[in-house]
């Protein structure tokens, strides 16, 4: 249960890693409402990011710290 | 004139607040050394949100940050949002969290006396102290230099240069001499909601002034039409992640970063400030950056060695508002200064001065009294000679000041290993945190080049790894260094391998 829920918020928390810079736009120069593109790609993703955090804080907070088990 | 007595007016009106604050929580501290150095652990949300932000950012935020993205395009904003936005929250949830909790349960005050005990190994606790003091000692320097050559471009040359170091280096002695991370913490607070205020107010003026971002960001489309594609020039991916991996490492590994992760209230608080903090740092740094971008298509001319942001602010907006942001960029300065000086001296008095004096950790009240006293000590010790420094400023110090990140950088890892791998011995760490500086040092000093000239040989190690910097291949050598040297021994006697797992141990409230 928990070892399954540590996978889940890894793979979450590379999600919110690896998109942070939209490499999918690379060199894409268009703008729109004065901003480039990708900038309100990353205004999105940091927005999202906080709110996902906080989800986590809320319901999993402590996983994977407060119940290590003893190995071997 | 004028202009030269509101701006001193301004930073002296900062000072005078500053020392006020520093006053109060002096009558509210108590004179034990977690108090002194830690707030006995009670910071709340929102002081620990911007006590951390305000020692994080100092004046790249203002100076540094937009120069960049007046030179080479704004996309440093990904770098900040992925380094300080995520993967420094990834950290403070997956190191700062547990060493709080570690921290709290153990009464560690430092990085290098938690490690120390878990290890069983007093050299280890010496070798992180020193360690972090080398890299620490000139970045404080810089701040010195860098806030002194402010007050003289300030005055126009009127006030020398080593009055207005050592007058700032002086202010901050006595205020955190006298009321510790309290007072910090205050100060750092009012601070950073200055700082995030002044900068919002900044770009409405300017873009008011120019008729809105739109009309901005298509100037800037004309005049340096390859700005506003994601990418290019400096920014290719090895830079964006290298840069944003070795930082975010660097900063969690920063004295006065580290030290605040066991200075957090409650549990409640870790967990608000965790998520606050994506959005916090958007909200400073995507007006500050792109400010610096859009001054690039203003056509607004920044003087040979000036800064970007008091530019724009001179050519649109009144001269006692750029008095304003200038005497906040050099508060800026002030408060991370501040709290490297208040951490330092712990690392100084706690990790070097009582082991190699032989004294022990003993926690009776009388011995906690004489440790508040050697650490203010300690404090005018580390101030006044890095103020010494500044005066001379070797080349070297300046070289280690701008690397300084990276070599933080270095520690991470083996701390990682050493909080949550019950496998990690004592051997491993001095392998992986002696290894990887030992690799990165000899990247930054010219060391090798420099002993293959005296045999006539011009070779050298190169500067980057497949675009990949040195600060981040140092890395993965400590990585390696620490789980290999640790799979071929064995746990000392003397290691407490429980100290960081023991689930009993191990509960939040």
């Amino acid at each position: 249960m928990s070892t399954a829920r540590i996978v889940g918020w890894t793979v979450v928390a590379l999600v919110l890693l690896a998109l942070a810079v939209p490499w999918f736009l690379w060199g894409d120069a268009g703008t729109a409402l004065g901003l480039p593109v990708w900038l309100w790609w990353h205004i999105g993703w940091m927005a999202l990011a906080s709110v996902v955090f906080a989800v986590f804080a809320r319901t999993d907070w402590g996983l994977g710290i407060e119940e290590v088990r003893p190995r071997g | 004139m004028a202009e030269t007595a509101l701006q001193l007016g301004i930073v002296g009106g900062y000072m005078i607040v500053a020392l006020v604050v520093g006053v109060v929580a002096y009558r509210l501290t108590d004179r034990t050394a977690e108090d002194y150095y830690l707030a006995s652990r009670t910071l709340g949300t929102v002081v620990l949100l911007f006590t951390t932000f305000a020692t994080l950012l100092s004046a790249f935020t203002f100076f540094g940050g937009p120069n960049l993205a007046y030179a080479a395009g704004p996309e440093w904003i990904l770098v900040m949002g992925l380094m300080d936005g995520l993967i420094f929250a990834v950290l403070w949830y997956v190191l700062g969290y547990k060493q709080w909790l570690v921290g709290k349960r153990h009464g560690y005050v430092t990085l290098g006396e938690m490690l120390g005990d878990r290890f069983g190994s007093t050299s280890l606790r010496v070798v992180v102290a020193a360690v972090s003091l080398v890299w620490l000692f000139p970045y404080v320097m810089l701040q010195q230099k860098g806030a002194g050559q402010a007050i003289v471009g300030l005055t126009g040359g009127a006030v020398p240069f080593w009055v207005g170091a050592g007058g700032i280096t002086l202010f901050m002695v006595l205020y955190v001499a006298l009321s510790g991370m309290r007072g910090v913490a205050w100060t750092d607070t009012l601070q950073g909601l200055f700082m995030l205020s002044l900068v919002w107010v900044a770009v409405a003026w300017v873009l008011s002034a120019v008729g809105g971002a739109g009309a901005a960001t298509a100037a800037l489309a004309v005049e340096e039409p390859t700005f506003l594609g994601l990418g290019g020039g400096l920014y290719t991916p090895q830079y964006i992640l290298s840069t944003a991996v070795s930082i975010a490492f660097g900063v969690t590994m920063f004295p006065q970063i580290n030290q605040r992760f066991f200075a957090a209230g409650s549990k409640k608080v870790l967990q608000r400030t965790f998520a606050l903090w994506p959005v916090l740092v958007l909200l400073l740094f995507v007006p500050a950056f792109m400010l610096g971008a859009w001054a690039a298509g203003l056509g607004v001319a920044v003087p040979e060695g000036g800064n970007v942001i008091p530019a724009i602010l001179a050519e649109y907006t009144p001269t006692w508002f750029t008095a304003l942001v200038i005497a906040g960029a050099m508060a800026a300065m002030m408060s991370s200064s501040d709290s490297m000086l208040l951490s330092g001296s712990s690392y100084l008095t706690r990790d070097l001065y009582r082991p190699l004096t032989g004294q022990d950790d003993a926690r009776d009240e009388k011995t906690d009294r004489r440790e508040a006293l050697v650490a203010r000590v300690g404090v005018v010790v580390f101030a006044a000679l890095s103020f010494v420094a500044s005066l001379y400023t070797p080349g070297t110090l300046v070289q280690i000041g701008d690397t300084a990140f990276s070599g933080f950088a270095q520690l991470t890892v083996p701390v990682a290993l050493a909080l949550y791998w019950r496998g990690t011995t004592q051997s491993g760490m001095f392998a992986g945190v002696l290894g990887s500086q030992l690799f990165y040092g000899l990247h930054v000093f010219p060391v090798v080049s420099t002993l293959a000239g005296a045999f006539g040989v011009d070779t050298g190690l190169p500067a980057t790894y497949l675009g990949w910097t040195p600060g981040i291949v140092g890395i993965l050598v400590g990585l390696l260094l620490t789980v290999g040297v640790s799979l071929v021994t064995t746990a000392a006697p003397e290691e407490r391998v429980a100290r960081f797992t023991d689930t009993e141990g191990l509960q939040a409230d």
